[in-house]
């Protein structure tokens, strides 16, 4: 089911939705000319010459870097930096996760229009204005939180949490944390808004009032898809945590910052064969939760 | 089967399954919990209230002179190039890896199914191929465009040249799985119908592949372009180009005034490009 709606954040894949229509010829033929239009007024501007791009020496230079990577370095030492450079990325992505989860659930049931101020729940109520404005209030305040936490990238929160508790883990944790509420915010309140109200409307029928309800009527229903979310968008921080280091925040980065700006081209290669492990671990036992749990 | 032991058949056999999970987990989370040095009380401390202090009366109000928007207007306009280029790039890495990458098209389907029927060697030339690329297109998109970005910078160079490198690579991973599946979740009668008219493998490339292909195609080309307008915001963070390079000297200076300012206008930027990519998109 929650497959259904496909997660449209910028580090899923998601599915073609399969539709095609015919368009006239006109349309066409602006998109491609808008699109041609856009693509030589940035390619004046970026400084950067095709020519250039493709020429010899750019691949010279990055063949030059390429060779400089092989062989892996893979001696005790690096090996060791490497593992605990994993484990802390590990232990960095799912300390976020787990942040994040406690801020998205103590906002999003505030964001969640039907819950606080429209639909089933509230129909029977007069149509009073200043009480329906007030429920408004927590409903507004909740969403653009969530709408901040969600808009300043990752980075930019690692960057602030490094100037506000110093340089580590910590910090990474935290712009995880933070950022992650957001989007988790943003697609539980989309879960909580599209309810199956069948199982509300039988409890409100009984007189259940509105925390029973939200207990007993809401609560089961959009569980699975919580952690369902929760689980995908681990696999999205732990590729983060292992960059997050690079402005500080501890983890892979970190040893891949010092790697690189130490010119150890080959500690870097074994680095970055640890992200790819990494990540490909995780994947599978997410996947693996996520069918357990649907 | 005894249909008088309905208790028999609804018990599930009892499983290892949450306990063992419920102790891998707790496991995970103090372990964690000591490596990634979570210590809540920072915030609490005179240190840590005078950096948050700092930052949030430093924060406002945001540096709106002309003389620091007019020296944000070209890095700005980098960025969005930089997607642009990025993207094509990447479309240009994608598109061909990703179609030798599609099941269907190199190693099996109607296209090949005679021609490679008795021809161990072919076969096996092709599979060498198909794997490369899917080898290729996993190996770019596991790596983060950060890094990418960062090894670019040190192989040709601070700029923007390196985020457009970064992103190409990045995205073009991406696109390129996300267009052989494309490719593979096309209807097969079309095709079909023009290989029994003797249509040659191009020509059904051409007619009955690619038409089928294509409003899929920009559709998710576009959307990704969206998602690479976000991440050459920042990839200036690590030296290459747009607007990440304002807030990483902006945040070292101190001057959190103008990091709310850039953070306002990468919001602004965002929004815009996420309405006109829809719009597009609606179009198609």
């Amino acid at each position: 089911m929650s497959q259904a709606r496909q997660l449209k954040t910028c580090d899923t894949i998601p599915l073609p939705s399969g539709r095609a229509r015919g368009n006239s010829m006109t349309t066409n033929l602006f998109i491609l000319g808008a699109i041609v239009a856009f693509f030589v007024w940035s390619y004046r501007g970026a400084e950067i010459s095709l020519p250039q791009l493709f020429s010899r020496d750019s691949f010279e230079q990055i063949g030059i870097y390429v060779q400089k990577l092989f062989p892996p370095d893979f001696s005790a030492a690096v090996i060791r930096e490497a593992l605990k450079g994993t484990v802390e990325t590990f232990a960095i992505s799912f300390m976020g996760t787990l942040m994040a989860v406690m801020i998205a659930l103590s906002i999003v049931f505030f964001a969640a229009k039907n819950l606080i101020f429209s639909g089933l729940l509230y129909e029977m109520e007069p149509k009073q204005g200043w009480k329906r404005a007030s429920r408004m209030v927590p409903y507004v305040a909740a969403k653009s939180v969530l709408n901040v936490l969600r808009t300043i990238p990752e980075m930019v929160w690692a960057l602030i949490f490094v100037f506000l508790v110093g340089l580590g883990p910590f910090p990474g944790v935290l712009a995880l944390g933070v950022h992650t509420a957001g989007v988790l915010g943003k697609l539980f309140g989309e879960v909580l808004e599209d309810v199956d109200t069948q199982p509300i409307e039988s409890l409100q029928a009984t007189g259940a009032n509105r925390l029973q309800i939200l207990l007993y009527g809401i609560v089961p229903q959009v569980l699975p898809q919580f952690i369902s979310y929760t689980l995908y968008r681990w696999e999205v921080n732990i590729r983060v945590a292992a960059v997050l280091g690079l402005v500080g925040a501890g983890g892979l980065g970190q040893r891949i910052h010092i790697a690189i700006s130490l010119f150890f081209e080959q500690q870097l290669l074994t680095l970055i064969l640890a992200i790819y492990i990494l990540v490909t671990i995780v994947d599978y036992v997410s996947a693996y939760l996520r069918r357990k749990v649907m | 089967m005894n249909l008088l032991a309905p208790s028999r058949i609804r018990q599930s056999p009892k499983s290892l399954f949450p306990y063992l999970f419920a102790g891998l987990f707790l496991l995970a989370f103090f372990d964690s919990w000591q490596r990634a040095g979570i210590d809540p009380k920072v915030f609490f401390e005179p240190r840590g209230q005078r950096a948050l202090g700092k930052f949030l009366t430093g924060m406002f109000p945001p540096d709106l002179s002309p003389a620091f928007l007019s020296l944000l207007f070209r890095p700005a306009l980098e960025t969005i190039q930089i997607s642009i280029l990025g993207t094509i790039i990447a479309v240009m890495i994608g598109f061909p890896l990703g179609l030798l990458g599609t099941n269907t098209m190199a190693v099996a389907g109607i296209l090949n199914e005679a021609e490679l029927q008795g021809a161990p060697l072919r076969r096996g030339l092709r599979y060498a191929v198909y794997f490369i690329a899917r080898g290729l297109l996993s190996l770019f998109r596991s790596i983060p465009e950060f890094v990418w970005a960062f090894m670019f910078v040190r192989a040709v160079g601070l700029g923007p040249f390196p985020g457009v490198l970064a992103i190409g690579l990045a995205y073009g991973g991406m696109l390129g799985k996300v267009y052989s599946e494309i490719f593979e979740g096309v209807n097969y009668r079309p095709l079909e119908a023009l290989q029994s008219l003797g249509a040659n493998k191009l020509q059904i490339f051409f007619y009955g592949w690619f038409p089928q292909a294509l409003p899929n195609f920009v559709s998710y080309t576009l959307y990704r372009w969206e998602c690479a307008v976000r991440a050459s915001a920042i990839l200036g963070l690590v030296g290459a180009g747009g607007l990440g390079q304002q807030i990483e000297i902006s945040m070292r200076m101190f001057n959190f005034n103008e990091v709310l300012t850039i953070l306002i206008i990468l919001f602004l930027m965002v929004a815009a490009v996420d309405y006109l990519s829809a719009k597009v998109r609606a179009m198609l």
